[in-house]
């Protein structure tokens, strides 16, 4: 079992990545942020176990709902935060918004809003670790509804073909966007592709952080050493609406919703951590506080931080010189 | 040297020279390339660096942004033009867009090659010339050789350029033969340049198309009209500063493109000329493109669709009406 140290730093990731989203959605009910959000609620465990689980060196690739994501790999609050809120500090400089980002410098790769269309980007990522024989492993992540385009197949049947280090997470929320899994897919678990691009598949349970973070130290240890890619798929649920302002409920029931919010996976490390007598009720709530309290402060800052000019940037196009692995 | 050789030329220099450079594609290995352009690439690099791929060009674009993003210069080649909107939103909304998007933070060093050019046997779906689709998506680069000298000196700059490059390769130039410059040649990409001189009208064009207005301009002279041709090279950036240098002095001009006659490059010139010189205009800017239809298998209506030197010929002619030209 993992160091309770190391739990307690997944819990208070998992809390983090959670006000997070709470805090875009304030915003964005006040009108601070532009465009939508996209909210990560109740699979925050997918993320922070992954990520955790992860090195310093070795690299993500994301989605629309990719915050929680960037934040368990190691990104700047205040910075993207900005990004979210179309201010020039931001990550790309306003120019991404949330769901199109990307900075070496901790590893991420970039996160696009076409869905599934980073998943052969993080598989090229990781040929580039074969070819020059690092010992990178790089993580994709992408939804349910992903699990279904072309590319993804395509790129999946290449890094089986050559023992690729890239983890698939799959992360499971049953939906792609209003749509269930039932209705959209011919099979019962989306793991069994594994087999047909003839590496291993398996379903675990996306809301036991633990799991999920065992899971990934496998599948990173065998990319690692050249056995190839693993297709995680993480069982989880979002608790809102597939964006800000659809409450999720025309094609989801109440009950359905309210049995996931039991399912909780901060709810469930922290009672745990609390049987074992690692935590206390105050520990947490005292966790919590500091970590609402931080991104208040952020959230101020980013506020205060100015728009981008009225300027059409035609040099920003093309890159001058190379950027580099960061 | 034919362009072929010349193409070949300038990849093993660039692969002999950085390890950072490799290949994929369809057949690019053991066969050495539909072209023949990475004829025994596979025994001077070996399979690590010379990857055949399975039939996905959706992926095989994609995991070349992944890998550029991860520090390789990926080199892929697609087997025909009409293949490139299989890997369209991989082309469009990835690659061209990521340095931008990111506020510079991530960019994509890759080319990627393809044969183009309308030819009878090839048929709706082996023949397209589809080049004017892409300069509507800002971030690719796209270049476009007409003699083996510059198919070298272009390919290594594409090489070495921090962004996407898309390389149009004619089916009709393969086989011209040209001297080529040894060792380290490079052509900038966005630099256009005058082919022939002439002081009464200017022909713009691309490719293949060249050589027509080569042919167009003989027959002219007999008829004592002295035509410019200025070759574009590249198709984005457009070196609009030769072309306007051109028309500003001949007062006259002529498009001339391969491509469907609607809204591709010939309209963008037609458009950027008389922007910027409709007052110093001697006649309206005359387009001659391919007819805007799917290019057909039987000779007699490939002939029919695609531009002859006859029909540039005639277009001068007319624009010369009542030999005011001369």
């Amino acid at each position: 079992m993992l160091d309770v140290n190391k739990r307690k730093t997944m819990l208070r990731q998992m809390i983090l990545v959670r006000a997070f989203e709470e805090k875009l959605e304030e915003l964005y009910q006040r009108k601070a942020m532009f465009g939508s959000t996209h909210s990560y609620r109740g699979q925050e465990a997918i993320a922070v176990g992954v990520c955790s689980a992860l090195q310093k060196t070795d690299l993500i690739a994301s989605y629309h709902r990719g915050t929680g994501h960037l934040i368990a790999k190691g990104a700047d609050l205040y910075t993207l935060l900005c990004e979210c809120m179309g201010r020039e500090e931001g990550y790309s400089k306003g120019r991404g918004g949330k769901m199109h980002m990307g900075d070496m410098g901790f590893g991420f790769i970039g996160n696009t809003g076409t869905v599934g269309g980073t998943v052969p980007t993080a598989t090229g990522a990781a040929l580039s670790a074969r070819v020059r024989g690092s010992k990178e492993v790089v993580a994709s992540f992408f939804g349910d509804g992903a699990a279904n385009q072309g590319v993804v197949h395509e790129a999946m049947n290449m890094a089986g073909l050559w023992k690729l280090p890239v983890i698939y997470v799959c992360e499971n929320n049953q939906y792609a966007m209003t749509v269930s899994m039932e209705k959209s897919t011919a099979v019962k678990e989306y793991s069994v592709r594994g087999a047909a691009y003839g590496f291993e598949g398996k379903t675990i349970d996306g809301n036991d952080v633990e799991a999920v973070y065992d899971a990934t130290e496998q599948a990173a240890a065998r990319g690692r050493t050249g056995g190839g890619p693993t297709f995680l798929e993480c069982m989880t649920y979002r608790w809102d609406g597939h964006f800000g302002g659809e409450p999720g409920t025309a094609y989801r029931t109440k009950e359905e919703i309210e049995s996931w919010k039991q399912k909780c996976p901060i709810k469930r490390l922290k009672e745990k951590l609390i049987q074992e007598g690692n935590l206390s009720e105050a520990e947490f709530q005292k966790m919590s506080d500091q970590v609402y309290a931080e991104l208040d402060a952020v959230a101020k800052r980013a506020e205060a931080a100015p728009l981008p000019a009225k300027k059409v940037e035609l040099d920003a196009i093309y890159a001058t010189s190379e950027v580099g692995r960061g | 040297m034919r362009m072929q050789e010349a193409l070949r030329d300038a990849l093993h220099t660039e692969m002999a020279r950085d390890d950072r450079v490799f290949v994929m594609g369809e057949d690019v290995g053991l066969f050495g390339g539909a072209y023949g352009v990475t004829k025994g690439f596979i025994q001077d690099f070996g399979e690590k660096r010379v990857l055949d791929t399975p039939i996905s060009e959706s992926a095989i674009v994609g995991l070349a942004v992944g890998a550029a993003i991860n520090g390789m210069r990926p080199v892929v080649e697609i087997q025909f033009s009409d293949l490139l909107p299989l890997a369209m939103d991989q082309l469009a909304s990835h690659a061209a867009r990521y340095n931008y998007m990111t506020g510079g933070r991530v960019n994509v060093p890759m080319v990627v090659r393809n044969k183009f050019a309308t030819r009878s046997g090839g048929g709706p779906s082996h023949s397209s010339c589809n080049h004017g689709a892409f300069i509507h998506f800002p971030g690719l680069k796209i270049a476009m050789p007409t003699t083996p000298a510059d198919a070298k000196g272009l390919l290594l700059s594409a090489i070495r350029d921090p962004n996407p490059v898309l390389f149009f390769e004619s089916h009709h130039l393969y086989g011209v033969k040209g001297p080529v410059p040894e060792g380290d040649y490079t052509v900038p990409i966005g630099k256009a340049v005058v082919r022939r001189e002439g002081k009464d009208l200017t022909i713009v064009t691309c490719g293949g198309m060249v050589l027509k207005a080569d042919g167009a301009a003989d027959a002219l002279k007999a008829k004592g009209i002295d035509v410019e041709i200025v070759d574009l090279r590249s198709l984005a950036p457009l070196d609009k500063e030769t072309i306007l240098k051109s028309v500003a002095k001949t007062k006259r001009a002529l498009v001339l493109d391969e491509g469907p006659v609607t809204g591709g490059i010939s309209a963008e010139l037609a458009a950027l000329i008389q922007e910027n010189l409709f007052s110093d205009l001697k006649g309206p800017v005359v387009r001659v493109a391919a007819a805007p239809i799917p290019p057909p298998h039987s000779p007699p209506l490939v002939d029919a669709m695609i531009p002859d030197v006859d029909q540039v010929v005639d277009a001068v002619m007319r624009l010369a009406e009542g030999g005011k030209i001369a």
